[in-house]
């Protein structure tokens, strides 16, 4: 088969982006679940990516813990294992930091008044980062498995074997977060809790473990999905930082406190990125997702999947 | 207010004077290049309190005008032999500007959405001076004429420099507080809407704010590129700059002319030694220490040093902001008798939220020196109708005339200074300032100047009786107070048509009377009225003129004895057993 070449380039970009975009929309769902519940803008979300990626790593090649699964289930059950480890982390920086300054009053007001929470979790990701940079050091490292270096054809298509992983796993772990808010108890808890606080309270609906349970599984989730990103990218204590605006572009783009609005806001920012380098420089890539996130901000801020509430 | 002013330009002198003592007192280069960042970062962090720390518009992004600063001065210098006496001035230039591009889209978006836009800008700016191939840019040496290209071999030349610009941020700073400009800023802060209704134009003080913001910071990055010699793209527009400067002012106090400095001279010194002393053991030492301070200030004291000590060793301020002064009677030159014509005018008013037509084809003129009264059950578009008279929402149809001009497509601010107040259903005060500045900022549309804008807002409390309150937080006032607050604060520019919102909710039988008698007196005076209301009762004891809405349409309108009797409005709101009552309160 014999395809012009901008064409198999579109089409390699397009592959690329919605590969990469499986994990994205992983993290931002993560994101999503803290922002949508809680109205916290997290920075340190990408550091706890990073605390994702670095669990992962340690799992499977620092002290080989995990090596008796082999190159190939390794590195996802490491993955995996990263969502528990960094929801315990997060479970306490709620309990004894973030909760401090969070909740019902800071919830409600969108004003000077909710900074508060922001400059905390500013706070985290300097710690997070630094404190980093003194335990792990800077020299950049990644998970190498025999999927990372290899890829499957589908026509003139190249499909890096890790990415494709990866993605499929995202797709099911999305799947399962979903049906988790959708359908069980806990789940429609934090989903009263983050529609109207107050009035959640009054349905007796404990705000604060509501919030503590959206925190911990925010920062777990999008934590799985730094460790699935690890065995396809190479990463140092600052790479938490390179997806803090893929994450609310992606958030943001899909309409916040849309589970469904992150999955598809995700998934459109890493094909943007991945598209962008078709007519961008390499690296303006991330030029590429400041523009849409503006763009988006600007023209439509209740994002693809949200709705605009007009109060006077 | 003067001498407080006047007190604070002295301890600013003072603050000069310590710091080129210390200059000369400390001989080791490295600690006066400390003391010069010290002083740098507390002009940055000064350069965002302006825009952040009064108007509540919290900046992500001041890296932009810092590095835009940086670049500036760096790239003159290495392509146009550029000295940075004129460089810096330059980089002024050069941030404001960005303040305005910035400023013109993003001032769109509130709270959340409008930090997390300015966090782009700066990571935007990054990367696009990595691939200019800008990674690291050294500024060329000149020997032959180093004074001229700001070479200096004495450090102490920095700390100088430096010392200017902060002065010159402290004198603007200080400027800024003691002025409409702060004033305005921090009503915006306060609430916003409110502040826009009392005929501040938000948008142009919000402008003029990132644009002072933006020129202050491009100048201190300015500097520190001379002072450091070397630009990359990491260390002039990366995350730390753009938090530092948020960090010292949160750490010294926001909203303070000294809670910036105070944050630079603890952080920045500390920060520093300690990257100094265990940088190469502890890499990211600085940043651990930031962080870490951050949050305890934020969970220890959210406030800010500077208002923490504030409040605990200065004296509570109990006295008027200027010794008060016999009030002369301001009053509206062209009070007119009443019923003169129509004031307000609107015709076939229509506008829709989503699928619901919430005024539809609206008919209502007031007349001048009338007190009309809009009735109409919950959710009949009362307040709907208000805010499109005052601005807040464009109809889809019709037009409204205010005496001869068209208000349509006015923002508030304009149909304010057109001579039209108003009040809201749930009081908007801005609950930090005192009730004399809160009747303040409505009364500098009217003014030509800050003195005869506190005369004015004086004279307002006067007319509703709430003098002796004029020192109180607004923060602390009853509903009553809180009420006629709102009301004088509308009525301090001295407009021609008030609308009050609702001004009986939430109020006692006692207190209703009390204010009745103040909404008859403004109306004796020649202001006309529009009011909303539910209570029946009082409505028709007060009003001269009824108009009734229902699901968005005017249903009825004439005197209050032919409104309580006509069948529509009794059908669609009142009920039959309202008619009885109704009509004995009026016999």
């Amino acid at each position: 088969m014999d395809l012009p070449p901008f064409l198999l380039e579109f089409l390699q970009a397009l592959a690329a982006g919605v590969m990469v975009g499986g994990a994205y929309a992983l993290m931002c769902i993560g994101l999503g679940i803290i922002f949508g519940s809680m109205r916290v803008i997290n920075f340190a979300q990408g550091d706890f990516l990073m605390l994702g990626m670095y669990v992962a790593f340690y799992l499977t090649t620092g002290y080989g813990i995990l090596a008796f699964l082999g190159p190939y289930a390794g590195p996802i059950i490491a993955a995996f294992l990263a969502g528990p480890v960094v929801f315990a982390v997060g479970w306490l920086v709620h309990r004894f930091i973030v909760s401090r300054v969070t909740g019902l009053g800071a919830a409600a007001s969108e004003g000077a008044g909710a900074y508060g929470q922001i400059i905390v979790t500013l706070g985290l990701s300097l710690i997070l980062q630094n404190g980093g940079l003194i335990v792990l050091g800077s020299t950049p490292t990644g998970i190498r498995t025999p999927l990372s270096r290899s890829s499957w054809e589908i026509g003139p298509i190249l499909l890096n074997q890790a990415r494709v992983v990866s993605f499929l796993v995202a797709v099911a772990l999305v799947v399962a977060v979903y049906l988790f808010l959708g359908r069980t108890r806990t789940g429609k808890g934090l989903r009263a809790a983050a529609d109207n606080s107050t009035a959640a309270i009054y349905m007796g609906i404990d705000v604060d473990r509501a919030h503590r349970i959206a925190w911990s599984l925010g920062v777990g989730i999008t934590a799985i999905a730094g460790g699935l990103l690890a065995s396809s990218q190479s990463f140092q204590p600052y790479v938490g930082f390179d997806f803090v605006i893929v994450m609310y572009a992606g958030v943001v783009l899909g309409g916040l406190g849309s589970i469904l609005g992150a999955f598809w806001g995700g998934l459109l920012i890493g094909i943007v990125q991945q598209m962008s380098t078709l007519v961008l420089p390499y690296q303006l890539q991330n030029t590429a997702i400041f523009v849409v996130f503006l763009l988006i901000i600007f023209l439509r801020p209740q994002g693809l999947f949200g709705q605009l509430s007009e109060r006077t | 207010m003067k001498s407080a002013a006047a007190r604070r330009r002295w301890a600013i002198v003072a603050v000069a004077v310590v710091v080129l003592i210390v200059s000369l007192v400390i001989r080791s280069a490295y600690y006066q290049l400390v003391l010069t960042q010290v002083l740098l970062w507390a002009v940055l962090s000064l350069a965002w309190n302006i825009l952040s720390g009064y108007s509540g518009y919290f900046s992500f992004g001041h890296a932009a005008f810092w590095g835009l600063g940086a670049y500036t001065v760096t790239l003159g210098m290495i392509n146009l032999d550029l000295t940075p006496w004129l460089g810096i001035p330059l980089a002024a230039i050069v941030g404001g500007l960005a303040g305005a591009v910035i400023g013109y889209p993003t001032f769109r978006l509130r709270g959340h959405y409008f930090a997390l836009a300015m966090l782009a800008y700066p990571l935007a700016m990054l990367y696009v001076f990595q691939w200019l191939g800008y990674q690291e840019l050294s500024l060329p040496m000149k020997r032959d004429a180093p004074l001229l290209y700001m070479q200096f071999a004495d450090q102490r030349a920095y700390v100088v420099l430096a010392l200017g610009l902060l002065v010159v941020a402290l004198a603007v700073s200080l400027r800024v507080e003691n002025s409409r400009f702060g004033m305005a800023l921090l009503a915006i802060k306060q609430n916003e809407p409110a502040a826009e209704a009392a005929g501040i134009d938000t948008w142009r003080w919000k402008m003029r704010a990132i644009m002072l913001s933006g020129a202050l910071a491009g100048m201190a990055g300015g500097l520190y590129a001379v002072v450091l010699l070397v630009v990359t793209p990491e260390s002039v527009f990366g995350m730390l700059v753009s938090a530092q400067p948020l960090i010292l002012a949160l750490f010294g106090g926001v909203g303070s002319l000294w809670g910036p400095v105070i944050g630079a001279v603890v952080l920045v010194p500390l920060a520093e030694g300690l990257n100094g002393e265990l940088g190469d053991v502890l890499p990211g030492i600085q940043g651990v220490v930031y962080g870490v301070a951050i949050i305890l200030i934020i969970l220890g004291a959210p406030e800010g040093v500077y208002w923490r000590l504030r409040d605990r060793f200065a004296k509570p301020r109990a006295a008027p902001l200027i010794a008060a002064e016999p009030v002369p009677a301001v009053t509206r030159s062209d009070a007119r008798p009443t019923n003169r014509g129509d004031l307000l005018a609107l015709r076939g008013i229509g506008i829709s939220f989503g699928g619901l037509r919430a005024l539809d084809n609206v008919d209502l003129v007031v007349r001048e020196g009338s007190l009309h009264g809009v009735i109409g059950p919950n959710g009949a578009g009362k307040t709907t109708l208000f805010n499109v008279v005052n601005g807040f929402l464009a109809p889809d149809a019709g037009e409204i005339r205010f005496g001869g001009d068209q208000l349509t497509g006015l923002r508030p601010n304009q149909v304010c200074r057109r001579g039209i107040g108003r009040t809201f259903q749930v009081v908007r005060a801005f609950p930090r300032m005192t009730v004399l500045e809160n009747v303040v900022v409505g009364a500098f549309v009217g003014a030509h100047d800050d003195r005869a804008a506190e005369q004015m807002a004086r004279a307002a409390l006067d007319r509703v009786g709430l003098a002796d309150r004029a020192a109180a937080l607004a923060g602390g006032l009853t509903t009553r107070e809180l009420r006629l607050m709102e009301l004088a604060r509308a009525l301090a520019p001295l407009p021609r048509l008030v609308l009050l919102d609702e001004t009986f909710a939430g109020l006692g039988h006692d207190d209703l009377g009390g204010i009745l008698d103040v909404i008859r007196r403004v109306r004796e005076e020649g202001v006309t009225v529009l009011i909303i209301e539910h209570t029946m009762q009082a409505m028709v004891r007060l009003v001269d003129e009824f108009s009734v809405l229902d699901h968005g349409k005017l249903i009825a309108a004439g005197r209050p004895d032919e409104i309580v009797r006509d069948r529509r409005v009794i059908e669609a709101y009142l009920g039959r057993r309202w008619m009885d009552r109704v009509t004995d309160a009026v016999a």
